[in-house]
């Protein structure tokens, strides 16, 4: 017990030391939020606070509130704080876990994928990352175009590879399919004794990405793995604002359309994203499954 | 009848899916690529006992199963019932055959064993991890071989039959492991 919480120290420490000699500056913002995310898979821990008649939200991320302060000026940004996501149990999953953020200004996101890859090298002591594109590793592993195939033919391969049938899920939505067979097909293939990047997503899966005109048009966003297992989701950020509030008002119809409930949008960000986000890319990674993988054991405290 | 949502999901739930009882063996919780969640169940069924992967739409409700686990004593069994009795409620259960199928030759009059029933019948019967049972038959043993080692085919009193070290003779009492048929030593009455 006191060695995993030693070894988990010592990551983080490893971690604070990591930036600081790149001058990225330590930061941290508000847990609890009058706003939250609109994504239609997150979900927000509401917090009632019946003294003061208000709801708040714990954040899903501190990503809104990081991007506030590189509006106002902050510079290079990290932290290492809580998150709270409703829903998500399981081996790999906790209502509340630990995430790494960080913001670099001036960066594209080719080259904060080059500052993983260089802190992962030093925490899980690990070779240099494998990258693919998105249609490298479907055309790779699958062998077709994911930006070009259809439904019907994407509903083939599910039958071949066997995928189950999930009732309640939409088979006629070409992101859920994608992501099925990228979860069946794909992850368990990558390699198990260095990480895996996974950049270029669908236009419809850009999530906070800026999107790039190319034909077809690519989320400038990335994945990081180690083996099949999820450790980090980062972004070449969306700076346009009217851009920004359109991604919000879609999330809300598709949040109302799946039976969730809505959210406000959150009209600070929106604000700090109307005054000017300075050009940068930042990273979100899961510090819990970074120990776990470190120390092959589970720790989340 | 209750019902289970996915997050409710553990090892051990019993659930129904298509009519059929099944205890969840295991569960992961899947979001793909940052999509809509799911979760990756491995059931058993409890009539089969065959194993099957199954993958529900988190948030989704499953059907509860009316499942009961109970210990109660073995009494007998009559060629086409074994009969067991609850020793705080006098309670008498009966069962046939199937639900003895992998089990009935390690039930002892009076051992206590654990009853898996659904809707009031029993499904399958799981007896003592140790059972105290008398050789009935066995080729004599080599005099002086304590090894262990090799080893000989030996009839119990309940018709199963185990590999025991070499020394074992008839009437004695041994003490075996139900989990996987294994001796495990001697035993005294």
């Amino acid at each position: 017990m006191r060695d995993q919480l030693n070894a988990r120290a010592e990551i983080i420490a490893k971690i604070r030391h990591f930036f600081d000699k790149k001058h990225v500056l330590e930061v941290s913002t508000p847990l609890l939020s009058r706003a939250t995310v609109t994504d239609p898979h997150l979900h927000s821990i509401a917090a009632q606070l019946p003294l003061l008649h208000k709801t708040m939200y714990l954040q899903t991320s501190p990503e809104f509130a990081m991007k506030q302060l590189l509006a106002a000026g902050s510079g290079d940004i990290y932290q290492v704080c809580k998150a709270f996501r409703d829903g998500e149990k399981g081996h790999l999953h906790n209502p509340e876990f630990t995430i790494l953020e960080w913001y670099r200004v001036g960066f594209n996101y080719h080259e904060l994928m080059d500052e993983m890859d260089e802190l992962l090298q030093v925490i899980l002591k690990c070779d240099v990352a494998l990258r693919y594109t998105y249609a490298d590793i479907f055309q790779r592993y699958l062998n077709f175009n994911p930006h070009m195939v259809s439904v019907a033919d994407l509903q083939h391969h599910l039958v071949r590879e066997k995928l189950p049938d999930i009732s309640g899920m939409n088979y006629n939505d070409r992101d859920f399919l994608l992501q099925l067979l990228m979860t069946y097909c794909i992850e368990p293939k990558f390699d198990k004794h260095r990480p895996t990047f996974i950049y270029d997503y669908p236009a419809s899966q850009a999530m906070l990405s800026k999107i790039r005109n190319d034909n077809p048009p690519v989320g400038e966003r990335f994945e990081v793995y180690m083996g099949d297992i999820e450790l980090a989701n980062g972004f070449h950020e969306l700076t346009d604002a009217v851009e920004q509030r359109r991604r919000f008002e879609q999330d809300k119809i598709q949040r109302k359309a799946l039976g969730h409930p809505d959210v406000v949008m959150d009209e600070d960000f929106l604000a700090a994203l109307e005054k000017g986000l300075p050009n940068c890319a930042g990273v979100a990674l899961g510090i819990d499954r970074l120990v776990m993988l470190a120390l092959k054991a589970i720790c989340f405290f | 009848m209750s019902n289970y949502s996915t997050s409710d999901f553990k090892p051990g739930l019993k659930i129904m899916l298509d009519g059929d009882p099944y205890n969840i063996v295991s569960n992961e919780f899947v979001k793909p690529g940052k999509g809509q969640a799911f979760n990756r169940t491995r059931v058993r069924n409890l009539k089969t006992g065959r194993v099957v992967e199954r993958t529900f739409k988190s948030g989704e409700s499953v059907e509860a199963a009316d499942v009961a686990e109970l210990n109660a004593q073995y009494l007998y069994n009559d060629g086409s019932q074994w009969y067991f009795m609850n020793n705080d409620t006098y309670e008498q259960y009966s069962a046939n055959a199937t639900a003895v199928a992998d089990t009935k030759q390690w039930l002892k009059e009076q051992d206590v064993c654990a009853l898996t029933l659904w809707n009031g019948v029993i499904l399958f019967v799981t007896p003592p991890n140790f059972v105290t049972l008398k050789v009935v038959e066995t080729d004599p043993g080599l005099r002086g071989d304590t090894s262990g080692g090799g080893g000989k085919p030996a009839t119990l009193e309940t018709g199963a039959v185990v590999r025991v070290p070499l020394f074992i003779q008839t009437d004695e009492l041994l003490k075996i492991d139900t989990r996987n048929g294994e001796y495990v030593s001697r035993a005294k009455e």
